[in-house]
Parts: structure tokens; C-alpha cells; sequence
């Protein structure tokens, strides 16, 4: 079975984000960029059912700028077979980014997609769902564990209040919630391996996918900053404060 | 214009999400109706359809739907989407998972966890773990919309009934299965309801630790979170947590407790009212945003806190 795995370049979880002046948008020059979170973990499962015999092959994709070479190469440096890169300099909508996954889909037939729940930097969580309604697969969201039987994925997700099992038909679309694994770090000879692995390009205009953006951002600010308060010295000084003061007990 | 809100229910009553996501949709020009699924939901589907400023209920009266699964509700709406502009739901889990289905099938480009509508066309929601504020424009005819609960008031239940009509869709796609639900068995309050939450973070050290909250917790009438640091280690299980890749709160009073304050954490608590920090590290962000700050050692005071309440 192949699995096909896409992967998004964002900044970095760990850099402080800066709002541009002009309120276009959030600084993104000069910051330092790497695969989103939850995609790392989409990479990792599926080198775990690799491993496990389950998958013979993994394909990453990554549809953006000509910098998003190196989030595949870093896929491919984990363990993923080969990558697609589609290359485009705009910002893609998931719906426009799900369509070109869709016909990637139809080109590959694999037997799982596996995506990150949600982009750290839109933090729009779609690109999975969308994904499984264009192919009219079944989707397995915000998936802590999976185990495949058969023809059938067991999908447990993670849900408000609790967990929620569910068996999908495959082929079928999983997204990674953040217990499902801990992705590891690739090895140096694997950085080396992975340069010679195959990346194919494409553009949008390759699948004949529309990519007109639909959502126009009209601006971006600053959240309002909460001040910070006082320190208290001790516990009755906290519960005076909270009964008198602020009113919350 | 109409909308249409998918209205999430447990135990006979409507979900304080929903109460709150819907005002959006009753925000928006034009007739709101509610959608709700379920069969011997009676009580549910009377009280849903009781909210004021909701103009007609649809009752998907089938055992089909017992248990949402995305691919059958998306098949549902999107049969009835001929006659409606809007499509809402609340931004948990359920509607995170239904909502892009749907605006796939309608090919819409979602906006996802709106915070405020700003025109007909024109929503406010954050990007990048609520570290910026974007407000957004589309140009798609209907609009898929999820609501962040916390950033709109619940809807009163009024006393007159709006017109309810069921359904019974035949052929639904059975391409998943639901097989079963783990629900964390708590006395606390749910987490997104609960008028105050305490947290505890890495600085608990541990799960078994967390009886130190749970004993305060009991004394509030408060529920538990923890940040992700906790969760990661293990301490708790995933529900627990609070942030931007986990839920989103706004109560009265929020009492963070060992959590240093990573901006993931912030992003889902710095809408709460009143926050108190606990923390060893005087350095830790989090006495940023609190209002009230206690530089100590949580092992010694969450006993003497449990005490003086």
C-alpha cells in the first residue's frame, strides 16, 4: 500500500510572531521556517506502518514556493520514499490546495492519505476533510491512534470529551492529533540518503485546478495585550483579592 | 438570506457551544433555521427549538444519527443546500470535522473559528495560535462558517416553540462506522462551560499530582485543564487540554498553575476573565497576563488554597 503524505512549510512553532506594520499580513522575511508540527507527526505514522509491513511506499507532497523543496526533503530525511513538489508562489486556500491533492490522489491511488488536523499558521484545520469529500473517501479526524485490519482502518480520535473510535473503508483520509506519535529526528546519513531521493515538480496549471483565491484578507493586527497585575505575597492575600477585588469567588 | 446552524446536544439538552456559536448565525440578516440529529432526542430538539431568535428546527429523526459521523450529516446538508446561504456550526471537534466536509462539497472556501462578524461577507477571525487577527472577505455565494463559542454570548431559551419539521434521509453513505466513545468520566464541569478552570502544567511533575487540583477543583466547583507541556509528558489525557491545539476557554476565573505560559497555551486562555498564576519561576510569561501572580511553590500552597476556600 502507498501512503501518501502532504506537508506544509510554516514559521517555525517556536519563533515569536511579528504583525506587519501595514497590517498585510505577519512577518514572514528572514524567519526561520520549518514542517508544520502536526505534519511531522502525518510523516512519522506513516513510516511506522512502513516499518510495520503495512506500507511499501511514502510520498510527500508539498504545494507552495520553491523553498518548500527543502519541508519535502526533510519528509524524505525521516523516511518517506519520494516527494511531489507543486510549485506555486501564491498562498493557497485549502480548498484550492485540497483540489490539486485530489487529482494528485487520482494519479497515485495510495491506500491512506495522512495530513496534519491543522496548519499552525492559518490554523484553518480543512485541508483533510475537504480532501476526503472531494474523493469521496471516509475521513478519520484528529486521530490518536490508527490500526489497520484488512480493508478497514480503526481510527480512535480525539474528541471534546473524551476519545471516539470509528472503522473507515479504505482507502481513507487520517488526520494526526498530537498524541498519535513522536516524530523523530532524521539521522545525518539519512539527510545525506535523502538528497538523492526524487522530487518531481508540478504546477497547479499540471492538474487543471482553479486556484482563484476566494477569501481576500482585508487586514491583519495585533491581538490587545493584557497587562499584566500584581503579585501577591501568599495564599490569603490571593483569596482576599479574589473575593474582594475581582469578585470571582 | 437564511442560515443554517448544526446544533450539537448530549443528555437532553442543547450544548453550551452551540448556544453560543448559534448567536453568530442569528446575528446574520435573514431567518435562521437549526439543524439537530438524532432519534428519542424529544427533550433536545424542544428545548433547541425554543431559542430565541430561531426561526424553524429541522429534526433528522433517524437512529442513523445517533452518532454523527461527517460523512453522513455532509451527504444531509448538502442535500438541502439549495436553500440556504449561511452554514454554521460551533468550532469543536464535531464541527471542525463536518463543516470543510460540507464546503468541499459545496466547493466553498471555509472561514474557520470566526470571532466576530464584521458584514455579510466579511468575518474576523486568528491566525497563527491567536498571535495576530485577520479580518477576511469572501466572494463565495454561500459562506461555511465555523463560530468560537467563547467569543459570543449564549442564546436565551425562550418559552414559544419555533416550527419544527422532521426528516428521515433514506441512502446515506456508510463508508465509516462508528464503533465507540470513551468519554472522560469527571464530577468537574466541562471545560469549555465551567465558570472557573485551574490548570496545572510540566510543574505538576506528574499525573497522580493532579489530585492536588482536582481537591481544589472540588472546593470551586471548577474543572481541570493542563497546558500541553502536561499532556505531552503524559500526565493527563489529551481532553485536558487548554491552547491552541486543544480547547479554547473563557471562564470567570482561570488559575494556571505550574504552567510557564508558551504562547500555544495563552492562545486558548488569555480571553478569561480574571487569571491567576502559581509558579515557582518568577521569570515564567505567564505572570504577563495574569492579573494575580503567586511566586511559590505549588506542592505548599494548592493545600493551604484548598484550605482557605
Amino acid at each position: 500500500m502507498k501512503i501518501l503524505v502532504p506537508v506544509k512549510r510554516v514559521i517555525d512553532p517556536y519563533v515569536n510572531i511579528r504583525v506587519k506594520s501595514d497590517q498585510t499580513g505577519v512577518e514572514t522575511e528572514n524567519v526561520k521556517m520549518s514542517m508544520n508540527p502536526f505534519c511531522e507527526i502525518a510523516v512519522e505514522e506513516a513510516i511506522r506502518l512502513k516499518e510495520g509491513g503495512s506500507c511499501t511506499e511514502i510520498v510527500a507532497v508539498s504545494v507552495g514556493n520553491q523553498s518548500c523543496q527543502e519541508t519535502i526533503r526533510t519528509a524524505l530525511a525521516m523516511g518517506a520514499d519520494r516527494g511531489i513538489h507543486v510549485l506555486t508562489d501564491e498562498t493557497l486556500e485549502p480548498i484550492s490546495i485540497a483540489k490539486i491533492l485530489a487529482k494528485i490522489v487520482e494519479e497515485e491511488s495510495p491506500g491512506l492519505v495522512i495530513t496534519g488536523k491543522q496548519a499552525i499558521d492559518g490554523d484553518n484545520n480543512q485541508t483533510g476533510q475537504m480532501l476526503a469529500a472531494l474523493t469521496s473517501m471516509p475521513q478519520g479526524t484528529f486521530a490518536s491512534k490508527i490500526e489497520i485490519d484488512g480493508e478497514k482502518i480503526k481510527v480512535t480520535r480525539e474528541i471534546d470529551g473524551g476519545l471516539q473510535t470509528i472503522n473507515l473503508n479504505m482507502p481513507a483520509i487520517i488526520t494526526t492529533d498530537l498524541r498519535l506519535n513522536e516524530p523523530r529526528y532524521a539521522s545525518l546519513p539519512n539527510i545525506m540518503k535523502a538528497k538523492k531521493k526524487p522530487i518531481d515538480q508540478k504546477s497547479p496549471s499540471d492538474y487543471g485546478v482553479d486556484t482563484a483565491p476566494r477569501v481576500k484578507v482585508l487586514k491583519v493586527i495585533e491581538p490587545p495585550k493584557r497587562q499584566a497585575g500584581i503579585k501577591v505575597e501568599n495564599i490569603g492575600e490571593l483569596v482576599e483579592k479574589l473575593k474582594n477585588e475581582a469578585g470571582v469567588l | 438570506m437564511t442560515s443554517l446552524f448544526y446544533i450539537e446536544h448530549s443528555n437532553g439538552k442543547v450544548s453550551d457551544q452551540s448556544l453560543k456559536a448559534i448567536t453568530a448565525a442569528i446575528e446574520i440578516d435573514g431567518e435562521t433555521h437549526g439543524l439537530i440529529a438524532g432519534s428519542n432526542i424529544d427533550e433536545a430538539v424542544t428545548e433547541a427549538s425554543k431559542i430565541s431568535g430561531l426561526n424553524k428546527l429541522i429534526h433528522i429523526d433517524s437512529s442513523e444519527f445517533d452518532n454523527v459521523l461527517a460523512e453522513k450529516l455532509t451527504d444531509v446538508l448538502n442535500g438541502m443546500s439549495d436553500q440556504y446561504d449561511y452554514f454554521l456550526a460551533a468550532a469543536t471537534t464535531t464541527g471542525k470535522n463536518v463543516m470543510p466536509r460540507l464546503s468541499a462539497l459545496l466547493d466553498v472556501s471555509q472561514i474557520s473559528e470566526i470571532i466576530a462578524i464584521e458584514g455579510p461577507d466579511t468575518f474576523i477571525r486568528t491566525i497563527y495560535a491567536g498571535n495576530a487577527i485577520a479580518t477576511v472577505q469572501t466572494s463565495d455565494a454561500k459562506k461555511v462558517l465555523t463560530v468560537r463559542p467563547t467569543a459570543f454570548k449564549a442564546s436565551e431559551i425562550g418559552t414559544e416553540s419555533c416550527e419544527i419539521s422532521k426528516i428521515s434521509p433514506e441512502n446515506i453513505s456508510s463508508i465509516s462506522e462508528y464503533v465507540g466513545e470513551e468519554l472522560t468520566k469527571s464530577d468537574r464541569p466541562e471545560l469549555t462551560s465551567a465558570k472557573t478552570i485551574i490548570s496545572g502544567g510540566r510543574g505538576m511533575q506528574n499525573g497522580d499530582n493532579f489530585e492536588l487540583l482536582d481537591k481544589v477543583a472540588a472546593k470551586l466547583g471548577a474543572a481541570v485543564g493542563a497546558s500541553r507541556a502536561a499532556v505531552d509528558a503524559g500526565f493527563v489525557p489529551n481532553d485536558y487540554q487548554v491552547g491552541q491545539t486543544g480547547k479554547v476557554v473563557a471562564p470567570e476565573l482561570y488559575i494556571a498553575v505550574g504552567i510557564s505560559g508558551a504562547i500555544q497555551h495563552l492562545a486558548g486562555m488569555k480571553d478569561s476573565k480574571i487569571i491567576v498564576a502559581i509558579n515557582k519561576d518568577e521569570e515564567a510569561p505567564i505572570f504577563d497576563v495574569a492579573d494575580y501572580g503567586l511566586v511559590a511553590d505549588l506542592f505548599q500552597v494548592l493545600p493551604e488554597l484548598e484550605q482557605a476556600l
